[in-house]
């Protein structure tokens, strides 16, 4: 029976995440020297809170893919320090790294490339309790037979390939795969954004479903501010290796303060054909994290940028109760 | 007017460009015929933007190849008419049809790099377009590729035309494509996902072209997507597809003030609205169906809440047609319809 898996206050800090930096490096010429790093996260502070899902927004390129795998330690951070329940996971050993992973589990994106072909999916979602040595076998056939029944799925599932499924069905497998340890947090890295839209609103629902059931703690990712404004309690918004802005749901949607995140959030076609906006459009790219602009990264594109943006980096500072932004044009 | 044929019109008068009856396009493999596209009909109008949508596998990207005769083996149109500008573009011949392509109706494909040659510079592609079907000379024709990089809004077009498509980016490279496709001012645009694979803010630059564009040289296109954002954005009609048929087709704001058909229920009830968050988003239970051997009656019907609650039999024994059941607005249910035995549970004034 998965049952609650925390114990712990609703509300209390999880997760601290400071100064968090990931470079990588690019090689070249004959030697194969560094010859420049991709600074795809460049100094990110943050926490999670027990029970909350914490949304993680920004377009391609501006790390939170990678934010999300640093936490873990699927990528090894450059720089800075992620706390779990006070303990910095960044230093420390594998085998003490290996017994905290059973807290902390993750969802996959593509739900193609995330389950090998050749393995029984039952074998598939047992395999973190092989790995952790838990239960009998017999246990462990129970244990795996109760994610999937939380999924949706049935135990007759378990003895077939990746390939006799749908999309949604395997997405359901993934995250059986993360629940079956019972896990108090999930990194969920843009679980729905290769599913059909009838299908994404099943799982959406489900793993609703499953965080008030069992009191999940959730980052979830993804460049999809509609459904982050669905499944989110915080939200935080990401540009080029930055945080640029952070807040609760109903304060990031209602008054957002970073010019980004007005410009994000203008630009999402709306399902009304009724619906009109002031419709904010950016000129230009998004800039290579190879060569960020100088100053306040978004100053190139941003409608109210001064000239101080253009030479120093604004610092992520709270400008109202829980609500932090990265601007110089908003005090 | 050709051959003495009267120009057919809608009812509110404009001319309709495009008409598609009966389309048919099904694909011999070796496990079957799949039907992708299975008795297609719509039409679409002088200037307007005509939005298809539809999830994966439900035969839209199949019906704009169908139109531009763009479908290969096993893939074959086995029925129907595509009539544009007079003629049945399915009795033409190949040259007349590469004549067709590119001048008169042109195409928009979701991923701009694969679509691009890249070995040939972006300027030199767009210039092709000038040099075969207009029979320009290179210099000529490389002056109006430079001329439309600047009209697509590519910064420094003069130096960006001598640029390869893997040294742009994603959007720039659309934006290529746009340029490519309206170059020759063709009537009909098919833009199948212009702007899906493109990041949010790109997104909504591009597609605020396409609609300065369109209402400057006055095309109509036809948009494909399986965002209901960005038909409700850009849209004036709008035919929903189901497994290979169109199973509602409206008026952009009829459809979305009055969705009849339980697909399209189900799909604009299960999309998270930006500013309105509902607790539970509602669900169209089961999957797409596999389009080999389809079983009798309503591809919907395993997957419909409405026959459960009405407890309809007809649905899984008869196919519904496609019916007008008010003004402009056809509908394939039957809740709507009388059949035999079958009383329509439902009614519109």
């Amino acid at each position: 029976m998965v049952e609650k898996v925390t114990d712990k206050k609703i509300g209390s800090d999880l997760i601290e995440v400071k100064n968090l930096k990931k470079y990588f490096p690019v090689r070249g010429g004959v030697l194969q020297r560094v010859v420049n790093w991709v600074k795809a996260v460049d100094d990110v502070s943050f926490t999670i809170r027990t029970g909350e899902t914490l949304g993680l927004v920004g377009e391609s390129g501006c790390g939170k893919t990678t934010v999300g795998r640093s936490i873990l330690r699927l990528i090894e951070p450059t720089d800075g320090s992620v706390c779990y329940e006070g303990q910095n996971i960044v230093d420390i050993g594998q085998n003490e790294l290996k017994s905290i992973r059973r807290h902390m589990q993750i969802i996959f994106q593509d739900p193609y490339a995330s389950l090998d072909p050749r393995v029984l999916i039952g074998d598939t979602v047992m395999r973190g309790l092989n790995i952790h040595k838990i239960g009998s076998k017999e246990e462990r056939w129970d244990k795996m037979i109760d994610a999937m029944e939380r999924v949706g799925l049935r135990d007759y599932h378990a003895r077939r390939f990746p390939h006799e499924f749908s999309g949604g069905q395997r997405q359901r497998i993934g995250i059986a795969r993360a629940l079956v340890l019972q896990p108090e947090f999930i990194v969920c890295d843009e679980p729905v954004s290769a599913l059909d839209v009838s299908i994404q609103s099943q799982v959406l629902n489900l793993l609703k479903d499953l965080q008030e059931e069992l009191k999940l703690t959730y980052l979830f990712i993804s460049h999809d501010l509609s459904v982050v404004e669905h499944i989110s309690h915080r939200v935080a918004v990401m540009y080029l290796g930055k945080m640029v802005e952070l807040a609760g749901k109903d304060a990031l949607f209602n008054d957002p303060k970073h010019p980004y995140t007005k410009a994000l959030m203008s630009a999402i076609p709306i399902a009304d054909p009724r619906a009109k906006r002031d419709r904010v459009i950016l000129k230009g790219d998004v800039p290579s994290p190879l060569n960020p602009p100088k100053g306040c990264r978004f100053h190139p594109r941003c409608p109210i940028a001064v000239e101080k943006c253009s030479q120093e980096e604004p610092e992520f500072r709270e400008v109202s109760p829980d609500h932090w932004v990265a601007c110089w044009m908003v005090d | 007017m050709v051959n003495g044929e009267k120009p057919s019109q809608d009812n509110n008068g404009r001319k309709k460009v495009l008409e598609v009856k009966g389309l048919k396009t099904h694909f011999f493999t070796g496990e079957g015929c799949v039907c992708a596209v299975d008795g297609v009909d719509f039409y679409v109008k002088e200037k307007e933007v005509f939005g298809l949508v539809g999830e994966s596998g439900c035969g839209k990207s199949v019906t704009s190849l169908s139109i531009l005769r763009l479908v290969d083996v096993p893939g074959k149109i086995v029925a129907g008419e595509v009539c544009f500008d007079g003629k049945n573009l399915l009795d033409l011949t190949e040259t007349e049809m590469v004549k067709m392509r590119g001048e008169k109706i042109s195409m928009v494909f979701q991923q701009p790099q694969p679509s691009l040659n890249p070995v040939f510079t972006v300027g030199d592609q767009i210039a092709e377009v000038f040099r075969v079907h207009c029979g320009m000379d290179k210099g000529k024709a490389w002056e109006r590729a430079v001329e439309l990089l600047k009209m697509v809004g590519i910064p420094d077009p003069e130096t960006k035309a001598h640029a390869y498509p893997h040294e742009m980016s994603g959007g720039q490279a659309q934006r290529v494509m746009i340029a490519m496709g309206l170059a020759l001012n063709p009537k009909l645009l098919i833009a199948d996902e212009p702007s899906t694979a493109l990041d949010v803010t790109i997104q909504a630059q591009i597609l605020q072209l396409m609609r300065n564009l369109v209402e400057k040289f006055g095309t109509s296109v036809i948009l494909i997507t399986h965002d209901l954002g960005v038909i409700a954005e850009m849209a004036d009609r709008v035919a929903v597809m189901y497994a290979g048929q169109i199973v509602e087709s409206a008026d952009i704001y009829e459809l979305f003030d009055h969705p009849r058909h339980p697909y399209t229920q189900g799909l604009i009830g299960s999309i998270p609205v930006l500013g309105r968050v509902k607790e539970r988003l509602e669900v169209i239970p089961g999957t797409v169906p596999e389009l080999v051997n389809l079983p009798p009656g309503c591809r919907f019907a395993p997957r419909c809440k409405a026959r459960e609650q009405y407890n309809l039999d007809i649905c899984t024994q008869v196919d519904p047609e496609l019916e007008e059941i008010t003004p402009e607005h056809p509908v394939r249910c039957w809740l709507y319809k009388d059949h035999g035995d079958h009383k329509a549970p439902l009614s519109v004034s």
